[in-house]
């Protein structure tokens, strides 16, 4: 079978069910009565996305411009982090409990700080998602980092490898497909830290549109908005899944 | 004893394991000249991996010393090739690549040895398989990867454990003379070959291929025996059907298990 055929093959169920419940929304709504700032016809959302008032562009280039900053800061930082701690136990004795703290804050209480202290902009809200995103990546590379089996590290110590090539030939590789599932799920927190910013603070980016639309009843406005949202996060989860293919084929259908 | 490569010297190691003590091994005393191939056999858990990690240097032994080609081991021995029970190969590189690993790790360049590599897979009846990944392989094939790799740096001394514990009887027969011949059984004189510490758990396989077994008895691991085997090299199927090969068998059979009959044992 070709390429397509199968993913045609794998995914029809999802586009029928998709389908259906699209027609029964338009059904409902244009049949149902129910009023437009409750629950916005697809077609009425549709319009909002291409034909209506927002200028979308600036609005999404700004969001997905936080998402990929807070996606890629919480992924360096992370993986630095990991490795800190899988390299030195003094290091993993120091930072362990204090970033298990951080990560018991509700990130959301902490967004008006940031607000107090670095005002509005791109950045206090690149810094939200990943702070809600990091975690995972420093638990999963620590974790993938030490979890080798002992006889592969013994493996090394009979070629009297050094410390850093036993890392890097055995240690790094270990890990990675610990770290892109981890990323899986930072791609998911920065959309959520994104957001989470624009709602506090901002002027500009899909978070900002929908808080904007509460005011005016313009909810098909807002679903669309929640549709830019939702294709951006899944491009970059999508983004996430193949380079899991391309760096860790072998580790495939593990998760 | 005369000093050999290898000495051990009232060699005995326990285990602190989360349920207790666990003495693996007690008073392991024996000399193992250089071109020697000796096979390791007894029952499981007797400790023969525990002694080839501590020849090698892996283990700390908890008494008694070590001592090979004149210096005491207190950390892993250089130029050696090991085979785990287990073949650990990194399941994220090829087989090929897998046979490299040693002269990465061991700061050679891997090119070099490309073709020494292929070689020993096309020995080992992998050819067609360098480019696969470990999880494509069956339990056999990667037992017989890890071989090849233990094999690339062409080391002195090899340390091997149950290498062909994974692979049918025809194969187990044919990677024996494979392994007779890289020693240098027909073509290096004797002091020359390698030392090969085997272990195994066919008596057949250890008389076919050593120079001497020795056999240890059950948990905590002694030497119960100590066998030369005074067949002809080079050795040859043929040999397999004589009268002294089954002698020999029969009394290693013995020191094993104490019985005086063989019954159906194999
Ligand atoms: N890491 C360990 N911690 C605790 N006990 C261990 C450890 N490794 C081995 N042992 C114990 O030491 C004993 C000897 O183990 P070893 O693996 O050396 O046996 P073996 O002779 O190689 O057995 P087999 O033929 O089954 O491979 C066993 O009783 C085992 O339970
Ligand atoms: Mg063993």
């Amino acid at each position: 079978m070709t390429k397509f055929g199968a993913m045609a093959n794998r995914y029809w169920p999802t586009l029928v069910l998709f389908a259906f419940l699209l027609a029964s929304w338009q059904a409902a709504v244009t049949f149902g009565n129910i009023r437009e700032y409750l629950l916005p016809a697809p077609l009425s959302v549709w319009n909002a996305l291409w034909h209506g008032d927002t200028a979308w562009w600036p609005h999404l280039w700004t969001t997905t411009f936080e998402i990929i900053g807070a996606f890629l800061m919480a992924a360096v930082v992370g993986v630095a982090l990991g490795v800190a701690i899988a390299w030195s136990p003094v290091l993993a004795n120091a930072l362990v409990p204090f970033l298990v703290f951080v990560n018991t804050l509700p990130k959301v209480a902490i967004a008006p700080l940031f607000l107090i202290w670095m005002g509005y902009g791109i950045f206090p809200n690149m810094l939200m998602g990943a702070l809600i995103g990091f975690f995972p990546v420093v638990i999963n590379t620590a974790v993938g980092l030490s979890q080798v089996e002992p006889d592969m590290l013994d493996l090394g110590r009979v070629f009297n490898a050094p410390k850093w090539k036993i890392f890097v030939k055995i240690r790094i590789p270990n890990a990675l497909p610990y770290i892109l599932s981890a990323l899986k799920i930072t791609a998911t927190a920065a959309v959520v830290g994104a957001i989470v910013g624009e709602f506090v603070a901002s002027q500009r980016g899909l978070g900002y549109v929908i808080v904007t639309t509460q005011s005016s009843m313009n909810t098909s406005v807002a679903f669309a908005a929640l549709v830019w949202i939702s294709v951006v996060g899944l491009l970059l989860y999508g983004a996430v899944v193949l380079l899991a293919h391309l760096w860790a084929p072998w580790a495939e259908g593990v998760d | 004893m005369a000093k050999g490569l290898i000495d051990l010297d009232r060699v005995g190691m326990t285990y602190q394991a989360a349920s207790g003590p666990v003495e693996a091994l007690a008073g392991i005393s024996a000399s193992i000249g250089a071109g020697e191939f000796v096979s390791l056999v007894g029952p499981s858990g007797c400790g023969k991996s525990t002694l080839l990690r501590i020849v090698a240097g892996l283990r700390p032994a908890t008494t008694g010393t070590i001592t090979v080609a004149g210096r005491a081991v207190t950390q892993p021995i250089p130029d050696i090739g090991m085979v785990f029970q287990a073949p650990i190969l990194l399941k994220w590189r090829s087989i090929l690549e897998n046979v490299l690993l040693p002269a990465e790790l061991a700061g050679k360049d891997p090119r070099s040895l490309r073709s020494r590599a292929e070689q020993l897979l096309e020995m080992a009846g992998l050819g067609g398989f360098g480019t696969k990944l470990p999880r494509e392989l069956s339990g056999g094939m990667q037992q017989r990867a890890a071989l090849c790799r233990a094999l690339l740096l062409d080391p002195p001394l090899l340390l091997m454990d149950e290498p062909f514990g994974a692979l049918d009887a025809m194969t187990r027969d044919d990677m024996a003379l494979e392994l007779l011949r890289i020693w240098g059984e027909k073509d290096v004189a004797r002091e020359a070959r390698k030392t090969v510490l085997f272990v195994t758990h066919s008596i057949p396989e250890a008389v076919f291929l050593s120079d001497r077994v020795i056999v240890m008895s059950a948990r905590p691991g002694r030497i119960a025996a100590d066998l030369r085997i005074d067949l002809p090299r080079p050795r040859t199927v043929e040999l397999r059907a004589t009268e002294a090969f089954g002698k020999l068998n029969l009394e290693i059979f013995r020191a094993l298990t104490g019985k005086t009959s063989m019954g159906t044992a194999f």
